[in-house]
């Protein structure tokens, strides 16, 4: 395994130099930098998860279920020290442990492997049943979901399952870019809110409004933050 | 005497008491089988309603906590439906489960084929590192579940029917099981298939090997029964021909023939009973004999 953690975590400025050593899926190269904020935000000040702790029954988990794109997400794990840097210039490689979509099992701190859209959502909700079943209520469960993505039915099934549940300790994370093809009429967030979640939409470039969505208490239902940024054809 | 499915529920409630890794997610089949053993453990029994991506992704996010998930539908909804789930968020994602299917083949023939599923096993072939459990009876269907849930984190399926043998064999899982010794070749019976195959079989001299395990396939078994001739029958409650290469590979190095016998890939358009689809399929005790005789002789 090449990937060591670095000793000296970064900030989000050394973001676009870590993501400027990944070459070759330029096609998803604006699926990549919706996310950048929000899972900066996340990693930086939200998650309870460390490279020492990324075994740990108690952590909170991340499944980055839209795994197109996944620069921005190899950036924060690299500038959390998940991730060693010097890995990154051999992403899709063919024996590079980053591949144009994760790969749980070649990367420390990957929840789930991802890539074939609308399969994050239903195993957030395994995860967080198999957490709750064993007592651990603690531990959050983030899983984001883009806004075309959200087409795929399977996310669907999990949404409506969730809040007639009152999984309270799931979170999804919609980014969106106005990619789906036939939009959302009144918007994602209310698809949520239709099944019991506490939801809220706020700007996906807003660090702070990023923070505070995230760290809003939601007691007994699941939360979704939406967060929107500029238009994917834009 | 008890299905297999009633056996399932029995046993797996029987097993949420005595395991607290074990969670059974289901897709409101059978909820009101477990309603007791819901009671007893709502946060180990999960009915995530008639959802059945869910139903798999669901199972696959409990084993990442450590948990041992037996996901239970019909197979039609089970293995086929929800198939991108089973190969990815099991199989891609490394981790294991244990899908109990209902239903089978031609359980509810007066259902048609929205309820049929023969292609379930052969599906699953195309898959990596599936073992497949085929009980033909009751206490089979238990001492096969008992192990699949016991078997590490393995991927396990286990293929429980309406139709079932009147006694029980005696199953080591993994291993055929040599039911009636002869010399002009063998015939594998599947699960609930043996009792036809034997009845068929009576006056001829023939091996009976008995598979209530099909994945891994017991190649030594089958070379141990061919030995004098290598004529192989295989008699499989689901598709035709599902296990024709596991078959092959086993007597790759000398000169063999396979006869697979199984529900045909066309849609038979009838309704009626289990009986009298067997006997259209050619999977009753007069068509096998045939069938067999002609082949072997």
């Amino acid at each position: 395994m090449t990937n060591r953690p670095r000793t000296s975590p970064s900030g989000f400025g050394e973001l676009p130099g870590l993501m400027a050593l990944m070459t070759g899926d330029e096609k998803h190269g604006p699926a990549a930098t919706s996310t950048l904020d929000s899972l900066w935000v996340l990693y930086d000040r939200v998650l309870r998860v460390t490279p020492e702790t990324a075994e740990a029954q108690d952590r909170d988990r991340f499944l980055l279920s839209k795994g197109h794109g996944p620069m921005a997400y190899y950036a924060v794990l690299a500038a959390k020290g998940f991730l060693d840097p010097a890995v990154l210039p051999s992403f899709g490689a063919y024996d590079s442990p980053l591949g144009h979509h994760p790969d749980r099992l070649l990367i420390p701190g990957v929840e789930i492997s991802s890539g074939s859209l609308g399969h994050g959502l239903p195993l957030a909700v395994g995860t967080a049943l198999g957490l709750r079943a064993q007592g651990l209520h603690d531990p959050a469960v983030w899983v984001l979901v883009g806004d075309a993505e959200f087409d795929e039915g399977s996310n669907h099934e999990a949404v409506a399952f969730a809040g007639a549940y009152g999984l309270d300790r799931l979170h999804a994370l919609v980014i969106d870019n106005s990619s789906a093809t036939h939009g959302w009429h009144g918007g994602i967030a209310a698809r949520f809110a239709a099944e019991g979640w506490s939801a809220e939409t706020v700007d996906g470039r807003d660090h702070e409004a990023l923070y505070r969505a995230f760290t809003t208490e939601h007691p007994d239902r699941p939360r979704v933050v939406v967060a929107r940024v500029e238009s994917k054809n834009s | 005497m008890d299905t297999m499915r009633d056996r399932f529920i029995d046993i797996t409630s029987g097993l949420l008491d005595e395991d607290p890794r074990l969670a059974v997610v289901l897709a409101d089949i059978s909820a009101a089988g477990f309603q007791k053993a819901a009671e007893r453990h709502p946060d180990r029994l999960i009915n995530v309603g008639i959802r059945e991506q869910l139903l798999i992704g669901a199972a696959a996010g409990l084993a990442f906590t450590g948990m041992r998930p037996i996901a239970h539908t019909f197979a039609s909804f089970l293995v086929e439906r929800p198939f991108e789930q089973v190969k990815l968020d099991l199989g891609h994602q490394g981790v294991g489960a244990v899908l109990v299917s209902a239903a089978g083949s031609y359980d509810w023939p007066a259902g048609g084929r929205t309820h049929m599923a023969p292609g379930d096993v052969a599906l699953l072939d195309t898959l990596a590192d599936w073992t497949v459990h085929v009980p033909g009876h009751p206490d089979e269907a238990e001492q096969l579940l008992r192990h699949a849930v016991a078997d590490g984190d393995r991927k396990v399926y286990v293929r429980l029917s309406a139709h079932q043998n009147e006694q029980a064999v005696r199953v080591e899982p993994g291993r055929f099981t040599v039911v009636r010794q002869g010399s002009r070749g063998a015939v594998v019976a599947v699960g609930p298939m043996l009792d036809a195959v034997l009845a068929a079989t009576e006056n001829l001299d023939v091996t009976v090997l008995y598979a209530a395990t099909v994945r891994p396939f017991d190649g030594a078994a089958l070379r141990a029964a061919t030995e004098r001739r290598a004529d192989v029958v295989l008699v499989e409650p689901y598709l035709a021909g599902t296990s024709a290469n596991e078959a092959h590979e086993a007597l790759a190095d000398r000169p063999h023939r396979v006869l697979a016998l199984g529900v045909p890939r066309a849609e038979h358009r009838q309704y009626g009973s289990i009986p009298e689809h067997l006997a259209a399929y050619g999977l009753d005790a007069h068509g096998l004999r045939e069938r067999i005789g002609a082949f072997l002789w």
